[in-house]
């Protein structure tokens, strides 16, 4: 059976090494652009055209943004919409480096811890820099709700602080593990086609079960991917609420 | 016992932890759609909370895959 | 679901998970870097002051639509208002113009009627005193043809002339009668 880790490999298209450390540029890279570049093409080739009535491509990405910022404005408030051009930016670059991944032979960007670490930290960054910068000390106020007894407060305060802490973390193992658990249970099935179908005539009519299987997940993993998508940025929304309201729990 | 064996077991039992999550994410989406039945006219303010949730649970879930994966691949 | 059809030389690596390798991180971290400053670039000066422009043209320009279609329905019933008070003004025109009509073919026929009037019992006048002195003058002939007959008579009876002024006496006695 082929090896349902081996989608995960890097591989060097142009090899770049800066003092020694290796920075050379991936097919992950490579996949990384494309989704950027997908991204850009949709919505700026759509609304070339300005138009007052929209074609469908322009309803699409109007759809594409009214969704974005509704979610914005819905959790974090109207003061929120700055941080729009942010959470619009990860949506579109989770949603389509999860959906270019599902492209058979394509590389799932998503499906690599560092990246969607980097962009969990982003987020927690952003607000933890903007909640300092608006509220100052202020905002620590977030890990310390009010009206509680003297007594029990120490305790709160540390699951609070820990609560905190673990938000970047689960952001990104959610992307990540889901990508990759769904990526690898399509594979795992794929062997079993190529296994069955090595077993004679028996083994190829055999062979159509694990095939419907990944046409049932793949049907899944498309949910998954725009699923995924809205909760990174819903969880975004909601992280970003507490550097613009840190006392509204 | 095998130090190789002990680890493949440890990634199974490791594993559990999924299930679990399942059980968590199933209960949620459960009660959204007896409570959606009842109340239809609310289901549709409430869609999100429920979403949160059940990525919330299946968060947990999933640090029980890295786990198995780590044991897999990393120790 | 993928396989890496691509040709290049795998990562070098100590095997294991691709995703727990420490040594492709900084590869990684970089165009990640570079591929999503560049999108966050694009997104927040292009794409959603774009987008946003078009939706907030939208919302304005349906306002104010909506506005001139409102100011456009006040005109039209200021319109109807002033088409009815004009209706009503000339339709009191009317009346008046015909009320007046009326009082002034009325007043001329009444004058008519005064001066016929008054023309007819004036030619009744003079026509009564044209019978009146015919008839005198008529009853002044009849005397004195009277007076010359019963002269005549008693002449011839009497064989006398007989005195004018007895005679004339006697006839305008016999007239009266």
């Amino acid at each position: 059976m082929a090896d349902p880790i081996k989608q995960f490999e890097l591989v060097h298209l142009v090899p770049l090494k800066i003092g020694g450390a290796d920075f050379g540029f991936t097919n992950s890279s490579l996949h990384m652009f494309i989704a950027v570049g997908v991204t850009a093409a949709f919505l700026l080739l759509s609304t070339s055209g300005r138009r007052l009535v929209p074609t469908r491509m322009q309803s699409m990405a109007e759809l594409a943004y009214e969704f974005v910022a509704g979610t914005v404005r819905q959790t974090t408030g109207k003061e929120g919409m700055k941080f729009f051009p942010l959470v619009f930016s990860l949506f579109m670059f989770v949603l389509f480096g999860n959906l270019i991944g599902m492209i058979p032979g394509a590389f799932t960007v998503t499906s690599h811890i560092i990246v969607t670490a980097a962009l969990a930290m982003l987020v927690i960054t952003t607000v933890i820099v903007y909640g300092i910068m608006k509220h100052g000390t202020h905002w620590f106020a977030l890990f310390a709700p009010s009206g509680l007894p003297k007594a029990i407060l120490p305790v709160i305060v540390v699951i609070e602080v820990i609560s905190f802490l673990s938000r970047p973390i689960s952001l990104s193992l959610r992307l990540f593990g889901n990508m990759t658990a769904g990526h690898i249970a399509l594979k795992v099935f794929a062997g079993f086609v190529t296994a069955m179908a090595g077993a004679g005539v028996l083994g190829m009519m055999g062979a159509t079960l694990p095939v419907l299987m990944i046409t049932a997940l793949t049907a899944l993993e498309l949910l998954v991917a725009v699923l995924q998508a809205y909760v990174f940025t819903i969880l975004t929304c909601i992280y970003l609420n507490d550097a613009l309201h840190p006392g509204h729990h | 016992m095998d130090p190789v064996a002990a680890k493949f077991l440890g990634a199974g039992l490791a594993c559990l932890g999924m299930g679990l999550a399942a059980m968590g994410v199933g209960n949620i989406f459960g009660n959204f759609v007896a409570g959606a039945l009842r109340n239809p006219s609310a289901a549709a303010g409430q869609f999100t909370n429920a979403i949160v949730g059940a990525a919330l649970a299946e968060g947990l879930g999933i640090f029980a895959l890295v786990v198995a994966l780590v044991l897999l691949f990393v120790v | 679901m993928a396989t890496n059809t691509s040709s290049g030389t795998q990562v070098p690596s100590k095997g294991g998970f691709p995703a727990f390798r420490v040594e492709t991180y900084g590869s990684q971290l970089l165009w990640l870097a570079i591929a999503f400053g560049l999108l966050y670039y694009l997104m927040s000066r292009h794409i959603a002051p774009r987008i946003g422009g078009i939706l907030e043209d939208r919302a304005s320009r349906i306002a104010s639509d909506l506005a001139a279609a409102q100011t456009m329905k006040a005109e039209a019933d200021a319109a109807t208002a002033s088409y009815e008070k004009s209706l009503a003004e000339a339709r009191a025109n009317a009346q008046a113009i015909a009320a007046e009509t009326k009082a002034k073919i009325t007043a001329e026929a009444d004058a008519e009627r005064k001066t016929l009037e008054a023309k007819l019992a004036a030619d009744l006048s003079t026509a009564e005193a044209t019978i009146a002195k015919a008839r005198e003058s008529a009853m002044g002939n009849v005397r004195s043809i009277a007076v010359e007959t019963a002269q005549a008579i008693v002449e011839r009876l009497a064989g006398a002339s007989a005195e004018a002024s007895r005679v004339e006496a006697a006839v305008d006695a016999a007239l009266k009668r």
